[in-house]
C-alpha cells in the first residue's frame, strides 16, 4: 500500500470564531423568545452602564415639595416619599441588583464547576467530603439559608452577594460532578490517561471543557434567580442600605403606600420581573441551542 | 531480555450489592519483546478488563485484585501513581476501540497531539507541532497540516485511528496495547490500520498486545494467541498451531463457528448455551455447561492453565489433560 501523499494544500477548515458566531446568530434568529430575552439583557446592561446619562434627575436628591407624585411628564414613574425621582432610582438601581448577579453567578459557577469536576473525576474520600458538604447546604431551604447567612454577616449589599454565592455553589458542584462522572467513562478521557495525562490535566482539558454547555445554561438561568434573590434580601432589609437605590428595597418601602401610590412598588417590581424574565427566556433558548435533543420539551 | 508484560494468575472482582462480579479468574499471560500477541474471546470474557488492569486505568477502589502483573519490570499492582504516569504513554501506549470517541471532540487534533508529545518529550510548542506533522506523515496520512487543524468529527474513523497510532508510537513505546482497534472500522480500512500497526511495531521494536474477537485478525497478525473465556485464559500457544488444532473445546467451538468453515449453504455452527453469570460462576469449569466433552471432574474443580515456558501450548481443560495422560 503506497502512501498517498497528495499535493500539500493547506485549506482553511471551516471553523474559527467568526464562523461560530455567525452560526449562533443564525440559530438565534429562529427563536423569537430567545431573541427577546437577549434584547432585555442588552437593554439592562446598557441602562447599567449609561444610568448617569439617561437619568433625568439625581436619584438621591430629596425634594419634599414633590413627594409621592403620580407619573407625569417630568417624573415618568412618579416620586417617592421624600420626593426622589423613581425613574432615575430604577435606572441606578439596576447597578445594584444586576451587579449582584454578575458577581454571584460567575463566582459560584467557576468555583462550583471546578469543585464538582474534581469531585467527580477523583472520587473516593474527596468526593464524599465535597458531596456531603453540598448536601448539608442544599438540605436547608435556600432562601432561609441565604437570609441567615446575610443576617449573620451583617446587612450590606456585599454580604448579601457572599451569602447568595455560598448557597448557589452546591448546584454547580452537583451539575459538574454529574457531567464529570459521565465524561470520565468516555473513551477520550480513558485514552488521555492511557497516554499519561495527569488527573488535573484530564479535569482541566477534558472534563471541564466538555461539561461546559449544561453549566452555561444553568448559569444563564441562575442570573434571573439571583436577581430575584437579591431583591428579596433587599426587600427584608438585608441587601443594599438606604439611601442607595435598589429594586427590592424600593418595593419594600413602596409597600407602605401601595393602596394610594401604586406606582411606588409597581415600577421597581416590573423592573425585577422584566429583567428576571429576560434572563430566563435567554437561558431557556440557550439550552435548546446547546442541546438540540432537548428541543421542544 | 525479560518479558515486556507478565501476568500471573490475575484475579479481579468488582464488588457489587450482595456479591461481586468476578471479572478475571486466573489470567496468566506473557508478552515477550517485539512479539505480537493476540487475546481473543467474546464480550465479557475479560479481555479489556485485563488491559485496563495492566494500565491501572480502572476506577480506584472499585475493584479487588490478587495475583501479579509485571509491566517492564514494574509491579503494576503495587506501583505508585507517579510511577504509572511515567509508564503510560511513553513506555506503554494503549489505543482503544471506537476511534470515533477516543479524541476529545471539542479540541483540534493538533492541540491534542502536541500535548501528548510535550508531556513525554522535551519539545517546544512549534517543535512539537512539526513532530506531530512528521508522525502523521509517517502513518501515511495525506495532508497532515490540514488534519492538525481539524476537529476529530471532521476525520474518518480510519484517519482517527491513524492519529491514535501516531500518538501511540510517538515516544518509542516497548509495548502497545490495542483494545479492539478496528471494531468500528470497515474491513478494508481495518486491514490498512492493522498492517500499519504491525509494520510500525516491527520498525520501532515494540511488542503488541492485540485484543480482538476476530479470529481472522488473529490468524493474520499474531505470533501467539490467548483464548479467554469467562475471565480466564483457556488456551494459549503459537497462532498457527492453535488455529490448526485447537485443544480446548471452547476454541474448537469458536473456530467451527467461522463462516468459512461450513459449506456455502450449510448452517453456521454455534456453541449452545450462553456465557455464565460472572456473579455466580460455577464451582468447576466455567465452560462445563456448554461443553461437548463434559465429564465428572468438570463440575467439581476448575481446570487451571498449566504453567510453563512461553511458546508452548496449554489448555485449561480436564478432558484434554485426561486425553494426554492416557
Amino acid at each position: 500500500m503506497a502512501p498517498t501523499l497528495a499535493a500539500q494544500t493547506v485549506q482553511p477548515v471551516p471553523g474559527g470564531l467568526r464562523h461560530s458566531l455567525g452560526f449562533l446568530w443564525h440559530r438565534l434568529r429562529q427563536s423569537p423568545l430567545t431573541l427577546a430575552g437577549l434584547a432585555v439583557i442588552v437593554l439592562v446592561l446598557a441602562v447599567m452602564a449609561l444610568a448617569p446619562a439617561l437619568a433625568p434627575h439625581d436619584p438621591n436628591l430629596v425634594d419634599l415639595e414633590h413627594r409621592l407624585l403620580p407619573p407625569s411628564a417630568s417624573y415618568w414613574f412618579g416620586t417617592d416619599e421624600v420626593g426622589r425621582d423613581l425613574f432615575s432610582r430604577i435606572l441606578y438601581g439596576s447597578r445594584q441588583s444586576v451587579s449582584v448577579a454578575l458577581f454571584v453567578v460567575p463566582v459560584a459557577g467557576v468555583l462550583g464547576s471546578i469543585l464538582g469536576s474534581f469531585s467527580g473525576s477523583v472520587g473516593g474520600l474527596a468526593d464524599t467530603v465535597i458531596m456531603r458538604a453540598t448536601d448539608i447546604v442544599m438540605s436547608v431551604p435556600s432562601l432561609v439559608l441565604t437570609m441567615a447567612l446575610a443576617a449573620a454577616l451583617g446587612p450590606s449589599l456585599f454580604n448579601a452577594m457572599l451569602a447568595i454565592t455560598v448557597v448557589r455553589i452546591p448546584f454547580y458542584v452537583r451539575l459538574a460532578r454529574g457531567q464529570a462522572l459521565l465524561i470520565r467513562e468516555l473513551n477520550y478521557t480513558k485514552a488521555a490517561r492511557a497516554f499519561g495525562a495527569s488527573r488535573w490535566h484530564v479535569v482541566r482539558w477534558h472534563v471541564l471543557r466538555n461539561a461546559l454547555p449544561p453549566i452555561i445554561v444553568q448559569a444563564t438561568l441562575d442570573v434571573g434567580g439571583t436577581i430575584l434573590m437579591a431583591a428579596a434580601l433587599g426587600f427584608i432589609g438585608l441587601g443594599a442600605q438606604q439611601p442607595t437605590a435598589e429594586w427590592g428595597a424600593m418595593v419594600a418601602t413602596g409597600r407602605n403606600y401601595i393602596l394610594d401610590q401604586w406606582w411606588y412598588s409597581a415600577f421597581p417590581g416590573c423592573a425585577i420581573l422584566i429583567t428576571a424574565m429576560g434572563c430566563n427566556l435567554f437561558g431557556d433558548g440557550l439550552r435548546d441551542l446547546l442541546d438540540p435533543r432537548q428541543k421542544g420539551r | 531480555m525479560s518479558s515486556v508484560l507478565s501476568i500471573e494468575d490475575l484475579r479481579l472482582e468488582f464488588p457489587i450489592y450482595q456479591g461481586a462480579v468476578q471479572a478475571l479468574n486466573g489470567v496468566t499471560l506473557r508478552v515477550e519483546p517485539r512479539e505480537i500477541v493476540g487475546v481473543v474471546g467474546e464480550s465479557g470474557s475479560g479481555k479489556s478488563v485485563t488491559a485496563m488492569a495492566v494500565m491501572r486505568l480502572l476506577v480506584p477502589g472499585s475493584y479487588r485484585v490478587t495475583g501479579s502483573a509485571t509491566l517492564l519490570g514494574q509491579d503494576v499492582l503495587a506501583a505508585t501513581e507517579p510511577a504509572m504516569l511515567a509508564l503510560r504513554g511513553s513506555q506503554v501506549a494503549m489505543i482503544f476501540q471506537e476511534p470515533m470517541t477516543a479524541l476529545n471532540p471539542t479540541r483540534r487534533v493538533g492541540q491534542q497531539m502536541v500535548e501528548v508529545l510535550r508531556r513525554h518529550r522535551p519539545l517546544t510548542r512549534s517543535g512539537a507541532q512539526a513532530e506531530a506533522v512528521a508522525l502523521l506523515r509517517d502513518m501515511h496520512v495525506a495532508d497532515p497540516e490540514r488534519i492538525q487543524h481539524s476537529y476529530p468529527f471532521e476525520l474518518s474513523g480510519g484517519m482517527r485511528q491513524r492519529v491514535m497510532l501516531a500518538l501511540a508510537f510517538s515516544c518509542q513505546p516497548r509495548l502497545l496495547i490495542a483494545d479492539e482497534p478496528t471494531t468500528a472500522l470497515d474491513v478494508t480500512v481495518q486491514r490498512q490500520v492493522l498492517l500499519l500497526m504491525r509494520d510500525k511495531a516491527r520498525e520501532k521494536g515494540a511488542a503488541v498486545l492485540l485484543i480482538t474477537h476476530d479470529m481472522a485478525v488473529v490468524s493474520q497478525f499474531c505470533d501467539r494467541v490467548y483464548v479467554m473465556y469467562a475471565g480466564a485464559v483457556v488456551e494459549d500457544g503459537p497462532t498457527a498451531e492453535v488455529l490448526a488444532a485447537p485443544r480446548h473445546p471452547y476454541t474448537r467451538g469458536l473456530l467451527d463457528a467461522l463462516p468459512d468453515r461450513v459449506a456455502s449453504r450449510g448452517d453456521l455452527a454455534a456453541i449452545p448455551g450462553s456465557v455464565p453469570d460472572l456473579t455466580r460462576l460455577p464451582e468447576g469449569c466455567a465452560f462445563a455447561g456448554r461443553c461437548p466433552l463434559v465429564h465428572g471432574a468438570c463440575a467439581s474443580r476448575p481446570p487451571s492453565l498449566p504453567v510453563g515456558p512461553g511458546g508452548q501450548r496449554h489448555a485449561a481443560c480436564w478432558a484434554v489433560r485426561d486425553g494426554e495422560a492416557s
